[in-house]
């Protein structure tokens, strides 16, 4: 069962924050077809936020085709979104992780670590591998 | 499963609806011609300045005021002391007033008395799951306590519309999290309308899809949130250019070098000398609430930055 958060700020709508949380577990193999979202009550109950919200972002993740909700019962993961690429998180996740070391060894904070990556995300997001 | 998808959808049906409404104490205007249609089955947020209104708009809903000029109606109805109409409504006024002599269970005794729809499970399951010991009296409780107290009372009711003036306002952050969090699985659990005051925009951002903005007795503004951000936008462009066609400017700051515009968009930014930034509920609230102060003093957007 995924467990969502919600970061104020952020300035993302919060239906957004939690509709991008389950196409995040989905891309990451955490939710897989057939699991069950946790009801709308659920997430209100834990994150004090409003019930629109919560059915919003199902709404829009049903509309993607991603979840189905079923009447009475609960909303469920129609589609899995983790595919061959899956098998390559790991060791990009490793080199990731000895980059990070390598940052902080040179004396970068948070501050600048998030600055580098989201420039480097801008720069290359248009090149595309053949 | 469509009708799952078209339940959810937005409901056309309004709990409050308010035509130049407009309350005058002696000399003073508490607010001034008001006209509002807060939509069903929402969390709506009132947000705006102290003295802006907001209790004023709230005590008139409640039907503890009556209104100087203008009219409103409540679930369709002017408000009024018939019992018939009195039970539909919920009010928690500020301060979440409770009899500090009489005990948890009296309290809850007296809203089973009054309220022909009271829920009695209800009562007894929340009192329960607060951890409140019946024979207390609530003098001696908590202001978290006190202000669950006072939200077991307002739901236990079973109304349609429930009416909150600053109710976290008093409390820690650990009570107030803990109230909003019953407060939206009543809202989950029940057929109910919310509209709620607060300056904790924070709380608004979390707990409210529609919000109104009350600056100096005036409604500034008034829509769903996603709406609003939707439309709002920050734009960063050049000291001397005017604003882009389209764009109505609710906020302008400069600098020697860049302007800097806060503006309601209805249309795309077709010129490419802007940059585009989303904003959040705070600065939305922030642009209109300095709108509205400029405004009472007479003076427009544009001429305020330099």
């Amino acid at each position: 069962m995924i467990e969502f958060y919600i970061d104020t700020h952020s300035g993302v709508p919060p239906y957004l924050q939690l509709s991008q949380q389950v196409r995040r577990a989905l891309k990451l193999g955490v939710l897989e077809q057939g699991d069950q979202l946790p009801t709308v009550k659920e997430v209100v109950a834990r994150l004090a936020i409003n019930p629109n919200t919560v059915s919003k972002a199902y709404r829009e993740l049903e509309h993607e085709g991603l979840v189905a909700a079923r009447v009475g019962v609960g909303t469920f993961v129609a589609k899995s979104l983790s595919d061959s690429s899956l098998a390559a998180h790991g060791p990009l996740r490793h080199d990731l992780e000895q980059w990070m070391l390598a940052a902080r060894r040179a004396g970068l904070d948070d501050e600048s670590i998030d600055a580098l990556i989201r420039e480097c995300f801008r720069s290359s997001s248009g090149a595309v591998l053949s | 499963m469509l009708s799952v998808l078209l339940g959810g959808g937005p409901k056309l049906t309004s709990v409050l609806t308010t035509e130049a409404l407009t309350k005058r104490y002696r000399r003073k205007t508490a607010l001034n011609d008001c006209t509002l249609a807060l939509p069903e089955g929402r969390v709506v947020g009132l947000v705006g300045p102290n003295g802006s209104g907001k209790t004023t708009l709230l005590n008139l809903a409640a039907g503890l005021l009556s209104p100087t000029s203008g009219s409103l109606k409540v679930l369709g109805e002017a408000p009024s002391d018939d019992p018939k109409h009195l039970e539909r409504v919920s009010f928690v006024a500020q301060d979440t007033p409770v009899y500090s002599a009489l005990t948890v269970e009296d309290h809850v005794s007296y809203g089973a008395h009054v309220n022909p729809r009271w829920d009695r499970d209800l009562a007894e399951r929340r009192i329960e799951d607060l951890g409140l010991d019946p024979r207390q009296r609530a003098g001696k409780l908590s202001g978290g306590q006190r202000s669950q107290l006072a939200l077991t009372l307002a739901i236990a009711k079973r109304p349609e519309f429930l009416i909150l003036d600053e109710p976290v306002a008093a409390l820690d952050p650990l009570a107030r999290r803990e109230f909003l969090q019953v407060l939206m699985e009543t809202v989950a659990d029940q057929h109910v309308s919310v509209v709620l005051s607060s300056h904790l925009v924070a709380d608004v951002e979390r707990v409210c899809d529609y919000i109104v903005i009350l600056v100096s007795s005036r409604v500034q503004i008034a829509g769903d949130v996603d709406d609003l951000l939707a439309t709002h936008h920050r734009l960063i462009g050049p000291r001397d250019a005017d604003a882009p066609t389209g764009q109505v400017v609710i906020e302008s700051s400069y600098t020697d070098r860049q302007s800097m515009l806060i503006v309601r968009s209805d249309g795309p930014v077709a010129d490419p000398g802007w940059l585009v930034e989303a904003i959040n509920l705070e600065d939305l609230v922030l642009a209109y609430m300095g709108q509205g102060r400029r405004l009472d003093r007479g003076v427009s957007a544009d001429s305020s930055g330099s």
